[in-house]
């Protein structure tokens, strides 16, 4: 592959990466921002498999299946299944409050996330500066777009009120993670990213049991209501 | 003095016997639990018909069903004392390593995965005395809760809620609303999520590589959350759910922090299996290029900070402490704020070598006095005494911060001495509050009064460990308080001052917590409770854990050689 293919390729996949993230701030249906995830999942995948032919690395071709069949595969179909057992659970009865597979108003509405999600794009250019300056190469050069993505996931946490549109938030704050560790060196070694992949399965396991939790004790998904316990 | 080192079996098997002995005790909990869930599946529906009405005043006087009523808990539940095979272990592998790396240095075993140097015994001996506590006191602790389990019929953890439609919301408000469950198979997981939790914790105490310690670190949000959420009640699901979310969040930064320090390492030359390594970043630190690092450690210790209880992404651990099982709150203030500070101490080690000093000083001791500020105006209006307990932890976390902040060799092991004298006292005090809340059971501080006259021994050591962790003498956490304040007076004007307003807001969470502890204690004894002779099996290990504390305030004996060198670990090379 020649270096200006490569680099292009590279480019088109870190922007399909991070405009995967934005448009999850602009859809209010979950089940559309789970497909969106799963295409980030692809995205991701892309930028590890052009890196990995870029230096020639069978082992990094390996992870980027292993990342493009957790991310792209098993977390959106786990989140999707969690959605299914939320909608079946409301039809069966409770007629009266409002959609589980709709966010609710969101605490800031879509033009106002729209316009954050530019300044924070703008922001983690501002602080990856010292990271390209480092070495500069195409790959850390599409370095920032790692991190507007953890700024976008973190934004999508603190901002959704629906459990699972939290779950999403997470996740992309952890994809984020993940494409500036292999933008930025190829991949951390394989037995850390073996336990962090264990890792996310498992919070991702661990929340939809908790988010079914959540709705038996309050009724509802909606994390605005969790409000018993402050001081 | 033995020299086990020479012999690499030997080492690899003490470096791998903290995290793999309760990794095999919680598989053995798993298929003993599968096998024992099918028996009492089978004995529930015969005692179905014997279940009781609904809880009374008094939840341990509440009537039992017929079945083996007189049968004592210790007989009854041989199970709960298995679990204590594990704090046993890892307190015999810190001890020998501890009396290894005083004579010959670290060890190291599997490649330099697992490494052990005077910090990591130090640690191992904490969390093995901690886990002692924790699980000793478990026994009684879980008697307790079977017993108001069956009183109330309420559902517990391990048992899916006998679920027939959404539950209407007006109803389900504190969640005491009595549901009928399975109750021989209570707290079948209990044993299985605890000891994964202390094999977690160990692996991240024993482990040499930064990116095998995140994973350790994140596995113990993982597990602990369901002994958060176990009663299933809305106060507990939402503790939980703050948990998962601003924990695991938070330590997601710290990946972040990792990997960018990674990036830094490689672009310095050193060999990917090596970059991740303590030891050979400590080593080569110097090469490390300044403003990626200052980036990367800036993270890492507000993700790690998330999980040492430490602002801003504190909020999760007054909810998930006051929450969770007494055991587990003892085991998560007790240790695993510290395992997940000590993450900090090694980082710090690193940033020092290749910024210098004053870039970790200012951090740390902002943090450290932010922390110490929102600990002690909460305290002032706390109403429960789980969540006093909490904030009380954040406080003493704060202190630890700022002995690491001021980084003499003073003030390092002083702050090592206030973690191990911290989770001993503050294991006890939570441990005695699981008693209390079963013996009163209500968890706020204005309903319980005149404990020293209805339960004197119970009082007794819950007093005592209030004492403690309010710094008096003989206590531990005297010596290591007057070591850090001393330590920051002497290290110059700025820390001077901020040791100054330290001491000024550790003295009002003083007074809180002693207004407090004391409306509890003193007084009469409430109208129409009787006087309670606790048994002896719930109160020895709490005895232990304060004369432990007590012990290491008043000499550290052999201790004293590992407390100097593991502070020595941390210094600026």
């Amino acid at each position: 592959m020649s270096e200006s293919l490569f680099s292009q390729l590279l480019n088109l996949a870190c922007g399909a990466f991070l405009l995967a993230a934005v448009v999850v701030l602009w859809r209010r249906e979950l089940a559309a921002i789970v497909r969106l995830f799963a295409l980030q999942g692809l995205a991701l995948a892309t930028i590890a498999l052009l890196l990995g032919l870029h230096e020639d690395r069978w082992d990094l071709l390996v992870v980027a299946v292993g990342i493009g069949a957790l991310r792209a595969g098993l977390l959106p179909y786990l989140i999707r299944r969690a959605l299914a057992v939320l909608v079946a659970g409301q039809d069966g009865g409770h007629g009266g409050g409002h959609g589980e597979a709709r966010e609710t108003q969101p605490l800031v509405n879509v033009a106002a996330s729209l316009l954050t999600a530019a300044a924070l794009t703008l922001l983690s250019y501002a602080v990856a500066r010292p990271l390209v300056e480092l070495d500069p190469t195409p790959a850390t050069r599409a370095l920032p777009v790692g991190l507007a993505v953890v700024l976008i996931g973190f934004f999508v946490l603190v901002t959704r009120r629906r459990a699972l549109a939290q779950v999403v938030g997470f996740l992309l704050l952890d994809n984020g993670i993940t494409a500036t560790a292999f933008l930025a060196t190829s991949g951390v070694p394989l037995i850390v990213e073996l336990g962090v992949s264990f890792d996310v399965l498992l919070a991702v396991l661990v929340l939809q049991l908790l988010t079914v939790r959540v709705r038996e004790a309050f009724g509802t998904t909606d994390i605005d209501d969790l409000r018993e316990l402050h001081d | 003095m033995l020299h086990l080192s020479q012999e690499p079996a030997m080492t690899a098997l003490l470096l791998t016997a903290p995290a793999a002995a309760p990794l095999a005790l919680a598989g053995a909990y798993t298929l003993g639990g599968l096998r024992a869930g099918r028996q009492a599946a089978e004995v529930s529906t015969v005692q179905r018909p014997l279940e009781p009405v609904a809880a009374g005043g008094g939840r341990a006087a509440a009537p039992m069903p017929a079945v083996a009523p007189t049968i004592s808990p210790a007989r009854r539940h041989p199970r709960d004392w298995a679990g204590l095979a594990s704090p046993l272990v890892i307190l015999a592998c810190g001890a020998l390593l501890a009396a290894d790396v005083i004579d010959d240095g670290p060890v190291s075993a599997y490649s330099g995965l697992l490494r052990a140097d005077a910090l990591t015994a130090w640690m191992l001996l904490v969390v093995g005395a901690v886990a002692f506590i924790a699980c000793a006191s478990a026994p009684a602790y879980l008697a307790g809760e079977r017993a108001t389990d069956r009183a109330t019929g309420r559902t517990v953890m391990g048992v899916p809620p006998a679920h027939g439609g959404p539950p209407a919301r007006a109803n389900s408000r504190v969640g005491e609303k009595p549901r009928v469950g399975e109750q021989s198979r209570a707290w079948g997981n209990y044993h299985v999520l605890v000891q994964a939790f202390l094999g977690a914790m160990c692996l991240a105490v024993v482990t040499a590589n930064l990116g095998v310690l995140w994973v350790a670190i994140e596995a113990t949000t993982i597990v602990t959350a369901f002994l958060v959420g176990h009663r299933r009640t809305r106060t507990s699901v939402e503790a939980a759910w703050k948990y998962v979310v601003i924990c695991s969040a938070g330590i997601a930064l710290a990946f972040l922090g990792t990997v960018l320090l990674y990036y830094a390492a490689r672009q310095a030359g050193i060999a990917e299996a090596w970059a991740l390594d303590w030891p050979t970043l400590v080593a080569r630190a110097d090469r490390l290029d300044p403003a990626v690092t200052r980036l990367g450690i800036t993270l890492v210790v507000l993700g790690y900070g998330a999980k040492a209880g430490l602002v801003p992404l504190h909020a999760w651990l007054p909810d998930a402490h006051s929450q969770a099982p007494a055991p587990v709150s003892a085991l998560m203030s007790g240790v695993l704020l510290s395992v997940a500070f000590a993450a900090i101490l090694r980082y710090r080690v690193i940033a020092d070598a290749a910024l210098g000093p004053d870039f970790t000083r200012v951090l740390l001791a902002g943090i450290a006095l932010l922390t110490l500020a929102l600990a002690a105006a909460l305290l002032l209006a706390q109403r429960d005494y789980k969540r006093m307990l909490a904030y009380s932890s954040m406080e003493h976390m704060s202190l630890i911060a700022l002995a690491a902040a001021v980084g003499s060799p003073l003030a390092l092991a002083a702050g090592l001495l206030h973690i191990a004298g911290h989770g001993l006292a503050k294991a006890t005090a939570f441990c005695a509050s699981g008693r209390i809340l079963q013996l009163r059971g209500t968890s706020e501080i204005g309903r319980v009064s005149g404990l020293l006259a209805q339960s004197p021994w119970l009082g007794a050591v819950f007093g005592l460990a209030v004492v403690a962790l309010l710094g008096f003498p003989p206590f531990s956490l005297f010596a290591s308080e007057l070591g850090i304040a001393r330590a920051g007076f002497a290290a110059g004007a700025g820390l001077g001052w901020a040791m100054a307003a330290a001491l000024l807001l550790v003295l009002i969470a003083f007074a809180a917590l002693a207004t407090r502890t004391a409306r509890m204690l003193l007084g009469p004894a409430p109208t129409g409770a009787t006087a309670v002779q606790d048994s002896p099996s719930a109160l020895w290990p709490l005895t232990v854990g304060l004369a432990a504390c007590a012990a290491l305030g008043i000499a550290t004996g052999p201790l004293g050689d590992l407390l100097s060198q593991a502070a020595a670990v941390l210094e600026r090379p």
